[in-house]
């Protein structure tokens, strides 16, 4: 009797431990994944909404992709009418909250395209967190000039 | 009573008649929502190679409302979202779209060659026009409008990186500067102003 409630509070144990180190990409929820497809070989950009449900900020620190030799964090800035585009090494997702990768700001930028991708298609990429943990996401191939995730 | 009435009357048919006469008179200057730069920016004129490969000047593009924007291919986020913007502009313009044309100038004219240009531009807009050229050829026209550009290596690789000017400057069809657009600019706006322009005769 007095075993198996030890059994018990250890089990129940475990599954709080659990819960409190579950991995960054438990908590984080991606939606409106695209890509805008550019032709001739062009690098293209990706977007996604990630929704973080956790209590702690979530830092997405890489992203690879099967279907792209290199994937890279970027951001687009105006300042004083010049538009510039720098490479990030992270993009934070606040507790309880979200960051938008949109056209004009944080954004992903998919390099080299293994194989010809055309518009409907949906190639993988695989989101890394600062813990290391990873969440696979399918994003939408759009057009060059489509506005948004369609 | 009646005197009262009388001067009541009088005063609306004065309204009326003063309403009229304006609705009948002469056109209000052209209501702009973008910012005119008439008289502050030099006429268009260059001398460039199209995404064809054939020798083009702003001559041959008389008579159209012009959309002039330097970019480069290379940029996979800013560039394409005003070119994709654009293209909601001209299915909004609808008919009128073909009097516009988009001048799409590169400003990274080593990697940016006619074919790659030609790809890109047709990508989004059937009215939109690549151009390259020579880099003091391209610098001169990026300096006669008084935009910017510079080339920044970039560490993760071979490239480099390019920031410049977002404006877009908007020609009316004799050639002549008559607007700025940024992209604070909605599509709704530029609408407006072009709808304008391609009706005036001016």
């Amino acid at each position: 009797m007095m075993h198996r409630q030890r059994l018990a509070l250890l089990v129940a144990g475990l599954i709080l431990a659990g819960s409190v180190h579950a991995a960054q990409a438990d908590h984080i929820h991606a939606s409106n994944a695209w890509i805008r497809l550019l032709p001739a070989g062009l690098p293209a950009g990706g977007y996604v909404t990630l929704s973080n449900d956790g209590a702690n900020a979530v830092s997405l620190t890489n992203a690879s992709s099967p279907d792209y030799a290199r994937v890279m964090l970027h951001q687009s800035t105006m300042v004083g009418g010049m538009s510039r585009m720098t490479h990030v090494d992270h993009i934070d997702v606040p507790a309880h909250g979200q960051v938008r990768l949109a056209p004009g700001g944080y954004h992903l930028m998919l390099m080299k395209a293994v194989h010809p991708l055309k518009p409907g298609d949906k190639p993988v990429v695989v989101l890394r967190f600062a813990d290391g943990s990873t969440l696979p996401v399918d994003f939408l191939a759009r057009p060059a000039n489509a506005v948004g995730p369609g | 009573m009646k005197p009262t009435r009388l001067a009541v009357l009088a005063c609306l048919s004065v309204l009326l008649c003063a309403l009229l006469l304006s609705a009948c008179g002469r056109q209000p200057p052209a209501q702009w929502q973008m910012t005119s730069i008439r008289g502050h920016m030099p006429d268009l004129a260059f001398k460039l190679t199209d995404d064809t490969g054939k020798t083009v000047t702003a001559a041959d593009f008389k008579g159209k409302v012009i959309l002039l924007y330097f970019g480069y291919t290379h940029c996979p986020d800013i560039c394409p979202l005003t070119l994709a913007h654009l293209h909601q502009v001209m299915l909004k313009l609808g008919k009128q779209a073909d009097d516009v044309r988009i001048l799409f100038v590169t400003v990274d004219p080593a990697r940016d060659t006619p074919p790659v240009l030609h790809d890109y531009v047709r990508a989004f807009d059937s009215h939109a026009i690549g151009l390259t050229g020579s880099p003091s050829d391209i610098e001169s026209l990026v300096k006669r409008y008084r935009a910017s550009f510079t080339r920044i290596p970039d560490k993760n690789d071979s490239g480099y990186e390019v920031s410049h000017s977002a404006g877009i400057y908007i020609f009316d069809r004799k050639g002549r500067a008559r607007l700025l657009a940024t992209p604070a600019n909605t599509q709704s706006q530029l609408v407006h102003d072009l709808h304008l322009l391609i009706g005036s005769g001016d």
